[in-house]
């Protein structure tokens, strides 16, 4: 009886686990496909030649570039901001603190399609021209809210005496700032902005209401189920996800040896 | 007139060695400093200066305006009246960047990314010293704590000793004209906080700076100062050195948090410019100093006798200035015995009764007199709020029992 129970708690682990990476394994696989037509729906032959020529389809490529650089702008604006909401709200105590709080958690709350409608009527409204810039703004908008979180989060137990040491031995506020905050607090900052950059690359909802004519990534995978489906989108797919589990590899390196090398100086003091 | 007296002392101390601190330059000096925090008062009328090479401590219970203090002089607090001077020039709204004086704090604040030489480093190289002179120093200090076998290392590798001196090493790296020191070893168990307390002291003869050191801790304040400042409640107590703190204090406050004191109740009768004659125990005439503070006959006092001062006897001194008590219980602690005694009105003393003392089997019961040398006692103002010293038995205890618990090296 026993055993049957740990085989069923078995069973169930492993269809819950094939359930989340099925769907990425089957995108994976059909990247060494070699489609009849032209769309990579249906298993023919392994091939080589989507990865070999993965940019073969001009507007794939284009939309590729093109998340690839609004993620690189947002994630940068949304770093510093959030960085600095983050700082503020767990340094000091100010009138609207509490609601700057709320505010930060709206975004993650709201609705994607009230985020993005409602952007985009505000762009309207100013008669913005939709495109590269409102796609940016509006990643800007969420990412900032994600970032400010996962920086508050991380640097609670940061120890604002070593800013006061930091002072007392001549350093002046920027060299406080980038000497000593900064380094210690980069491995948070680091976290959030991978979050804030993954987040951007994904977006599909909110970018659709604010990409005017431009077309990313996410909106030329959805497109592309209508024209042609060439196996290059898996490629591109498949590189992302190597590329995000590289860099969170070493990231999770990188902060284990920064922990070990500060010992029991980062534990909470009393 | 140099500002080594607080105005508002209760009784001046009368100055055993009066030469010592007032005869040295001053390095800094705080004028009439008050700190408020809303409607709280922090620090009241905090007027000493202290001087150059001089170790300075500042002793009290939490809460009693000490690390407030240490924070203005540092800069990281504004006073709000008066002026801290420092080398002739007024700091009082000199960020703690531009002052020459430099911080031990109490856990450290080391800069955990940093190896132990980049923090040394840090003070020169914010103030622009060059590259060649800012690692003459590292060395230098490094030698001097003696640490220079650890200066790749980060800090979390090092133990808590260790990291003390690395930031006692990264605190002088500026040469500052002062270091203030905010409970610095208050982190430390008590073997090794013996070790580092002779450690600090050899290193401040070294260095020859002034150091500021604040600690609640009596036994520590009186090993290392020159000078000790007693605070309460925001107030300084009194300003002396340890024989004058320990000796002649100012104040029932004083007495009862430096050592044991035994402090019992009398009525001035008589008093001319240097003796004083009191009423004790209800009947009994005791001779006393009269001391700074000024008692008119009739007050109400506190006479204040160090238990290592009673004389015991079994029959009533000749001169008739003896007080007849009886033994409660006494405790035999190695060098003395300590006997808790108890006067014809309840008056409580304890006394520490040595070897050379010749009395009978100090038994529960048996009827003794107590006297004491004319200069053994202290005639201080009354014990009016009475509760005052409870806490600080309290703060005491907590502290010794805190002690035991710590883990041995």
């Amino acid at each position: 009886m026993r055993r049957f129970g740990r085989w069923l708690m078995d069973g169930v682990a492993i269809l819950a686990l094939g359930y989340l990476f099925l769907p990425i394994f089957v995108i994976v696989l059909y990247s060494f496909n070699k489609p009849a037509g032209k769309f990579n729906f249906v298993w023919k032959a392994f091939s080589l030649e989507a990865w070999r020529n993965p940019f073969a389809y001009e507007a794939l490529y284009e939309s590729m570039k093109l998340s690839l650089r609004v993620a690189a702008l947002s994630t940068l604006v949304a770093t510093v901001f959030g960085t600095f909401i983050a700082l503020a709200l767990t340094r000091y105590r100010f009138r609207g603190a509490s609601a700057i709080n709320l505010l930060l958690v709206l975004p993650l709350t709201t609705p994607e399609v009230v985020l993005g409608s409602s952007l985009l009527s505000l762009f309207l409204d100013l008669n913005a021209r939709t495109g590269f810039s409102t796609i940016v703004i509006a990643h800007i908008m969420f990412s900032v809210s994600y970032v400010a979180l996962t920086v508050r989060a991380r640097i609670r137990g940061f120890d604002w005496t070593l800013e006061e040491a930091a002072m007392d031995l001549g350093a002046g506020p920027f060299r406080v700032f980038f000497k000593v905050t900064l380094p210690i607090i980069a491995p948070g900052i680091v976290a959030a902005s991978m979050l804030a950059f993954a987040l951007s690359l994904d977006d599909f909802i909110i970018t659709l209401f604010n990409a005017g004519n431009r077309i990313t990534y996410p909106l030329y995978v959805y497109g592309a189920r209508r024209a042609a489906f060439p196996p290059q989108i898996n490629v591109l797919a498949t590189a992302i996800l190597l590329a995000s589990l590289l860099t969170l590899g070493a990231t999770v390196l990188w902060q284990q040896r920064t922990l070990r090398q500060r010992g029991m100086s980062l534990a909470p003091r009393a | 007139m140099p500002l080594t007296h607080v105005s508002n002392t209760p009784a001046a101390p009368t100055a055993a060695d009066p030469s010592r601190a007032e005869s040295r330059e001053p390095v800094i000096t705080l004028e009439h400093v008050v700190k408020r925090f809303g409607s709280y008062l922090a620090v009241q009328e905090a007027h000493f200066a202290i001087g150059r090479g001089e170790f300075f401590s500042m002793l009290g219970p939490s809460g009693c305006g000490k690390t407030t203090t240490l924070r203005m002089i540092a800069g990281f607090e504004q006073p709000t009246e008066g002026r801290i001077v420092l080398d002739g020039k007024d700091v009082s709204r000199v960020p703690p960047y531009r002052r020459n004086v430099n911080t031990v704090f109490q856990h450290y604040a080391l800069f955990p990314h940093m190896s132990v030489a980049d923090n040394v480093a840090f003070g020169p190289r914010s103030q622009k010293v060059g590259a060649e002179e800012t690692s003459r120093r590292v060395d230098q200090l490094l030698t001097v704590v003696k640490l220079a076998q650890f200066a790749d290392r980060k800090p979390g590798q090092l133990s808590g000793g260790q990291q003390q001196r690395v930031a006692l090493a990264r605190a002088l790296a500026n040469y500052p004209q002062a270091l203030l020191l905010d409970e610095p070893l208050g982190a430390l168990d008590l073997k090794l906080r013996q070790a580092m307390q002779i450690e600090l002291k050899r290193i401040q003869r070294e260095v020859g700076i002034t150091f500021i050191y604040v600690t609640h801790d009596q036994e520590e304040a009186l090993t290392m100062s020159d000078r000790i400042a007693v605070m309460n409640e925001g107030r300084v107590e009194q300003i002396g050195t340890p024989q004058e703190i320990y000796h002649s204090p100012a104040s029932v406050f004083v007495a009862n948090f430096i050592g044991v004191a035994n402090l019992i109740p009398a009525v001035v009768e008589h008093a001319n410019g240097t003796d004083a004659t009191v009423v004790v125990a209800g009947s009994r005439r005791m001779a006393v100093p009269a001391g700074a503070w000024p008692p008119r006959p009739g007050a109400a006092a506190t006479v204040m006798v160090r238990p290592e001062r009673l004389r015991l006897t079994s029959q009533a001194p000749a001169d008739g200035r003896g007080v007849p008590v009886t033994v409660e219980h006494a405790v035999f602690q190695g060098p003395v015995v300590r006997c808790t005694l108890r006067a014809a009105d309840g008056t409580g003393i304890v006394a520490h009764v040595g070897p050379e003392q010749s009395l009978p089997a100090l038994e529960p019961g048996l009827p003794l007199w107590i006297g004491w040398d004319l200069d053994a006692g202290r005639l201080l103002p009354p014990d009016t709020v009475g509760a005052d010293a409870q806490p600080f038995v309290k703060a005491d205890l907590r502290h010794t029992m805190g002690r035991a618990s710590l883990p041995r090296l």
